[in-house]
Protein backbone atom coordinates (compact mmCIF):
# COMPACT_ATOMS: atom_id res chain seq x y z
CA UNK A 1 0.00 0.00 0.00
CA UNK A 2 2.77 2.47 -1.05
CA UNK A 3 1.65 5.39 -3.09
CA UNK A 4 3.78 7.52 -5.40
CA UNK A 5 2.95 11.81 -5.51
CA UNK A 6 5.15 14.30 -7.03
CA UNK A 7 3.81 17.08 -4.87
CA UNK A 8 2.14 15.85 -1.46
CA UNK A 9 -1.56 17.54 -1.17
CA UNK A 10 -2.33 17.23 1.89
CA UNK A 11 -6.11 16.67 1.73
CA UNK A 12 -5.21 14.25 -0.93
CA UNK A 13 -2.49 12.43 0.73
CA UNK A 14 -4.57 11.08 3.43
CA UNK A 15 -6.81 9.53 0.63
CA UNK A 16 -4.01 8.28 -1.23
CA UNK A 17 -2.39 6.59 1.67
CA UNK A 18 -5.09 4.45 1.44
CA UNK A 19 -4.67 2.38 -1.38
CA UNK A 20 -7.45 0.08 -0.08
CA UNK A 21 -10.93 1.31 -1.69
CA UNK A 22 -13.06 -0.42 0.59
CA UNK A 23 -10.62 1.36 3.40
CA UNK A 24 -10.83 4.54 1.93
CA UNK A 25 -14.50 4.58 1.73
CA UNK A 26 -14.73 3.36 5.15
CA UNK A 27 -12.75 6.65 6.22
CA UNK A 28 -14.62 8.80 3.73
CA UNK A 29 -17.72 7.51 5.42
CA UNK A 30 -16.57 8.41 8.60
CA UNK A 31 -15.47 11.53 8.15
CA UNK A 32 -18.82 12.52 7.41
CA UNK A 33 -20.03 11.57 10.89
CA UNK A 34 -19.48 8.77 12.98
CA UNK A 35 -20.94 5.03 11.36
CA UNK A 36 -21.53 1.83 13.25
CA UNK A 37 -19.81 -0.93 12.57
CA UNK A 38 -22.83 -2.44 11.41
CA UNK A 39 -23.98 0.00 9.22
CA UNK A 40 -20.40 -0.29 7.56
CA UNK A 41 -21.43 -4.03 6.98
CA UNK A 42 -24.60 -3.37 5.07
CA UNK A 43 -22.94 -0.52 3.29
CA UNK A 44 -20.43 -3.41 1.43
CA UNK A 45 -20.75 -6.22 -0.61
CA UNK A 46 -18.39 -8.24 1.89
CA UNK A 47 -18.98 -10.36 5.57
CA UNK A 48 -19.38 -8.10 8.37
CA UNK A 49 -16.33 -10.16 9.56
CA UNK A 50 -14.22 -8.42 6.34
CA UNK A 51 -15.13 -5.01 6.90
CA UNK A 52 -14.91 -5.26 10.84
CA UNK A 53 -10.99 -6.21 10.05
CA UNK A 54 -11.10 -3.72 7.43
CA UNK A 55 -12.01 -1.24 10.32
CA UNK A 56 -9.21 -2.84 12.74
CA UNK A 57 -6.45 -2.25 10.13
CA UNK A 58 -7.32 1.36 10.01
CA UNK A 59 -7.91 1.24 13.85
CA UNK A 60 -4.80 0.07 14.21
CA UNK A 61 -3.44 2.70 12.25
CA UNK A 62 -4.65 5.06 14.27
CA UNK A 63 -6.86 6.57 11.75
CA UNK A 64 -10.26 5.41 12.87
CA UNK A 65 -11.57 5.06 16.16
CA UNK A 66 -14.35 3.00 17.81
CA UNK A 67 -16.48 3.96 20.67
CA UNK A 68 -19.50 1.80 22.14
CA UNK A 69 -23.18 3.77 22.28
CA UNK A 70 -25.79 1.67 23.69
CA UNK A 71 -25.39 -1.77 21.95
CA UNK A 72 -23.28 -0.22 18.74
CA UNK A 73 -19.94 0.36 18.24
CA UNK A 74 -19.78 3.43 16.43
CA UNK A 75 -16.87 3.91 14.08
CA UNK A 76 -14.96 7.76 13.76
CA UNK A 77 -12.31 9.36 11.95
CA UNK A 78 -9.26 10.55 13.78
CA UNK A 79 -8.80 13.61 11.48
CA UNK A 80 -6.18 15.18 13.72
CA UNK A 81 -3.92 11.48 13.56
CA UNK A 82 -4.72 11.30 9.61
CA UNK A 83 -2.78 15.30 9.83
CA UNK A 84 -0.39 14.38 12.13
CA UNK A 85 0.73 11.28 10.47
CA UNK A 86 0.88 13.39 7.01
CA UNK A 87 3.14 16.32 9.04
CA UNK A 88 5.31 13.51 10.74
CA UNK A 89 6.26 11.87 6.96
CA UNK A 90 6.46 15.70 5.36
CA UNK A 91 9.81 16.30 8.17
CA UNK A 92 10.92 12.96 7.49
CA UNK A 93 10.90 12.98 4.02
CA UNK A 94 12.39 17.21 3.78
CA UNK A 95 15.33 15.71 6.13
CA UNK A 96 15.66 12.73 3.66
CA UNK A 97 15.91 14.48 0.62
CA UNK A 98 18.33 17.14 1.75
CA UNK A 99 20.57 14.60 2.93
CA UNK A 100 20.22 12.28 -0.03
CA UNK A 101 21.26 15.86 -1.99
CA UNK A 102 23.95 16.14 -0.10
CA UNK A 103 25.31 13.03 -0.34
CA UNK A 104 25.16 13.55 -4.00
CA UNK A 105 27.41 16.53 -3.91
CA UNK A 106 29.98 14.46 -1.73
CA UNK A 107 30.01 11.52 -3.90
CA UNK A 108 30.47 14.59 -7.32
CA UNK A 109 33.66 15.19 -5.64
CA UNK A 110 37.11 13.75 -6.75
CA UNK A 111 38.68 10.98 -5.01
CA UNK A 112 39.99 12.22 -2.14
CA UNK A 113 37.40 14.73 -1.81
CA UNK A 114 38.70 18.66 -0.31
CA UNK A 115 39.89 19.59 2.35
CA UNK A 116 36.85 20.89 4.37
CA UNK B 1 18.31 13.80 -10.49
CA UNK B 2 19.48 12.63 -7.59
CA UNK B 3 15.87 11.37 -5.91
CA UNK B 4 14.07 9.58 -8.68
CA UNK B 5 10.97 8.52 -6.29
CA UNK B 6 9.71 8.95 -2.76
CA UNK B 7 7.04 6.93 -1.52
CA UNK B 8 5.12 7.12 1.64
CA UNK B 9 2.82 4.87 3.40
CA UNK B 10 1.06 6.76 6.32
CA UNK B 11 -1.08 3.52 7.12
CA UNK B 12 2.65 1.41 8.04
CA UNK B 13 4.14 5.28 8.94
CA UNK B 14 6.91 4.16 6.26
CA UNK B 15 8.97 6.88 3.78
CA UNK B 16 10.99 5.38 0.73
CA UNK B 17 13.23 7.23 -1.22
CA UNK B 18 14.78 5.99 -4.19
CA UNK B 19 18.61 7.95 -5.39
CA UNK B 20 20.73 7.50 -8.56
CA UNK B 21 24.28 7.70 -8.34
CA UNK B 22 26.64 7.92 -10.79
CA UNK B 23 29.30 6.26 -8.56
CA UNK B 24 30.13 2.37 -8.39
CA UNK B 25 28.11 0.72 -5.20
CA UNK B 26 32.01 0.88 -3.60
CA UNK B 27 32.17 4.51 -3.39
CA UNK B 28 28.55 4.88 -2.91
CA UNK B 29 29.19 2.60 0.76
CA UNK B 30 32.03 5.05 1.36
CA UNK B 31 29.81 7.54 2.37
CA UNK B 32 28.33 5.24 4.90
CA UNK B 33 31.53 3.26 5.75
CA UNK B 34 34.07 6.42 6.48
CA UNK B 35 32.95 8.50 9.43
CA UNK B 36 34.90 11.20 7.85
CA UNK B 37 32.86 11.24 4.80
CA UNK B 38 29.21 10.69 6.88
CA UNK B 39 29.55 13.73 8.44
CA UNK B 40 30.14 15.70 5.11
CA UNK B 41 26.50 14.87 4.30
CA UNK B 42 24.41 13.64 7.46
CA UNK B 43 23.47 17.12 9.23
CA UNK B 44 22.49 20.57 7.26
CA UNK B 45 25.27 22.71 6.49
CA UNK B 46 24.53 24.78 9.35
CA UNK B 47 24.16 22.10 12.12
CA UNK B 48 27.31 19.80 10.73
CA UNK B 49 27.72 16.52 11.87
CA UNK B 50 30.69 15.13 14.33
CA UNK B 51 31.11 11.84 14.17
CA UNK B 52 32.90 10.50 17.93
CA UNK B 53 31.93 6.67 17.28
CA UNK B 54 31.45 4.39 14.01
CA UNK B 55 31.45 0.83 14.57
CA UNK B 56 29.33 -0.73 11.83
CA UNK B 57 28.82 -4.03 12.89
CA UNK B 58 26.04 -5.90 14.49
CA UNK B 59 25.10 -4.57 17.50
CA UNK B 60 27.58 -2.04 16.83
CA UNK B 61 26.74 2.23 17.51
CA UNK B 62 27.53 5.07 15.78
CA UNK B 63 27.38 8.24 18.31
CA UNK B 64 27.56 11.81 16.79
CA UNK B 65 26.16 15.69 17.65
CA UNK B 66 25.49 18.17 15.11
CA UNK B 67 26.65 21.50 15.93
CA UNK B 68 24.40 24.46 15.72
CA UNK B 69 24.94 28.66 15.18
CA UNK B 70 25.47 29.18 18.92
CA UNK B 71 27.43 26.44 19.27
CA UNK B 72 24.71 24.31 20.79
CA UNK B 73 24.94 20.65 20.33
CA UNK B 74 22.47 17.99 19.63
CA UNK B 75 23.33 14.49 19.94
CA UNK B 76 22.11 11.24 17.80
CA UNK B 77 23.02 7.91 17.86
CA UNK B 78 22.62 4.40 15.26
CA UNK B 79 22.43 1.00 16.56
CA UNK B 80 23.54 -1.07 13.76
CA UNK B 81 20.61 -4.18 13.14
CA UNK B 82 22.65 -5.90 9.94
CA UNK B 83 25.30 -4.38 8.19
CA UNK B 84 26.83 -5.72 4.54
CA UNK B 85 29.16 -4.23 2.67
CA UNK B 86 28.87 -2.65 0.51
CA UNK B 87 25.22 -3.36 -0.09
CA UNK B 88 22.55 -3.37 3.02
CA UNK B 89 22.85 -1.25 6.40
CA UNK B 90 19.84 -1.45 8.72
CA UNK B 91 20.19 0.71 11.95
CA UNK B 92 17.88 2.15 14.36
CA UNK B 93 18.47 5.83 14.34
CA UNK B 94 18.12 8.11 18.05
CA UNK B 95 18.27 10.72 20.03
CA UNK B 96 20.42 11.19 22.86
CA UNK B 97 20.51 13.56 26.02
CA UNK B 98 23.12 16.01 26.21
CA UNK B 99 25.97 13.76 27.03
CA UNK B 100 25.18 11.62 23.80
CA UNK B 101 23.62 8.68 26.24
CA UNK B 102 20.36 7.27 23.84
CA UNK B 103 17.10 9.46 25.48
CA UNK B 104 14.66 6.61 25.42
CA UNK B 105 11.79 9.60 25.49
CA UNK B 106 12.69 10.44 22.44
CA UNK B 107 12.12 8.48 19.14
CA UNK B 108 13.88 6.24 17.11
CA UNK B 109 12.70 5.71 13.65
CA UNK B 110 14.14 2.26 11.76
CA UNK B 111 16.27 3.19 8.82
CA UNK B 112 17.38 0.52 5.94
CA UNK B 113 19.69 1.28 2.88
CA UNK B 114 20.09 -0.57 -0.14
CA UNK B 115 22.41 -0.23 -2.06
CA UNK B 116 22.95 -1.80 -5.92
CA UNK B 117 24.89 -1.43 -8.87
CA UNK B 118 23.06 -0.19 -12.24
CA UNK B 119 23.77 -1.98 -15.33
CA UNK B 120 25.97 1.65 -16.49
CA UNK B 121 27.98 1.05 -13.50
CA UNK B 122 26.01 3.90 -11.39
CA UNK B 123 24.36 3.18 -8.04
CA UNK B 124 20.79 2.55 -6.63
CA UNK B 125 20.58 3.52 -3.53
CA UNK B 126 16.57 3.06 -1.77
CA UNK B 127 16.44 4.39 1.82
CA UNK B 128 13.39 2.84 4.11
CA UNK B 129 12.47 5.05 7.25
CA UNK B 130 9.80 3.59 9.62
CA UNK B 131 8.39 4.77 12.91
CA UNK B 132 8.56 1.03 14.35
CA UNK B 133 5.43 1.80 16.47
CA UNK B 134 2.97 3.78 16.45
CA UNK B 135 4.14 5.00 20.41
CA UNK B 136 6.97 6.11 18.80
CA UNK B 137 5.45 8.43 16.49
CA UNK B 138 3.64 9.57 19.47
CA UNK B 139 6.03 10.75 21.06
CA UNK B 140 7.70 12.83 18.27
CA UNK B 141 3.44 14.20 18.29
CA UNK B 142 3.61 14.66 22.31
CA UNK B 143 6.36 16.39 22.06
CA UNK B 144 3.90 19.02 21.08
CA UNK B 145 4.98 22.35 19.57
CA UNK B 146 6.95 22.98 16.76
CA UNK B 147 10.15 23.62 18.97
CA UNK B 148 9.52 19.61 20.23
CA UNK B 149 9.27 18.93 16.15
CA UNK B 150 12.61 20.75 15.44
CA UNK B 151 14.25 19.27 18.16
CA UNK B 152 12.74 15.71 17.90
CA UNK B 153 13.37 15.50 13.72
CA UNK B 154 16.58 17.45 13.08
CA UNK B 155 16.36 21.00 13.52
CA UNK B 156 13.72 21.81 10.51
CA UNK B 157 14.75 24.93 10.58
CA UNK B 158 17.89 24.85 9.51
CA UNK B 159 16.99 22.43 6.70
CA UNK B 160 14.64 24.63 5.56
CA UNK B 161 17.37 27.48 5.81
CA UNK B 162 19.93 25.53 3.89
CA UNK B 163 17.49 24.30 1.11
CA UNK B 164 17.10 27.86 0.10
CA UNK B 165 20.46 28.31 -0.73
Amino acid sequence: MVVSYPRPDSADLLFHALADPTRRDIVATVLRGGSSVSALGRRYPMSLTAVQKHVAVLERAGLVRKHRRGREQVVTAEVEALRDAARVLDRLESIWRDRLERFADVLAEPAGGPTP
Amino acid sequence: MTIASVNRDLESLTLTLVAEYDAAPERVWELWADPRKLERWWGPPVYPATVVAHDLTPDGTVSYYMTGPEGDRHWGWWRIVSVEPPSTLVFEDGFGDETGAPDPSLPATLARVSIEAREDGGTRMVLVSTFPSRESMDQVLAMGAEEGMRLALGQTDAILAAAEW
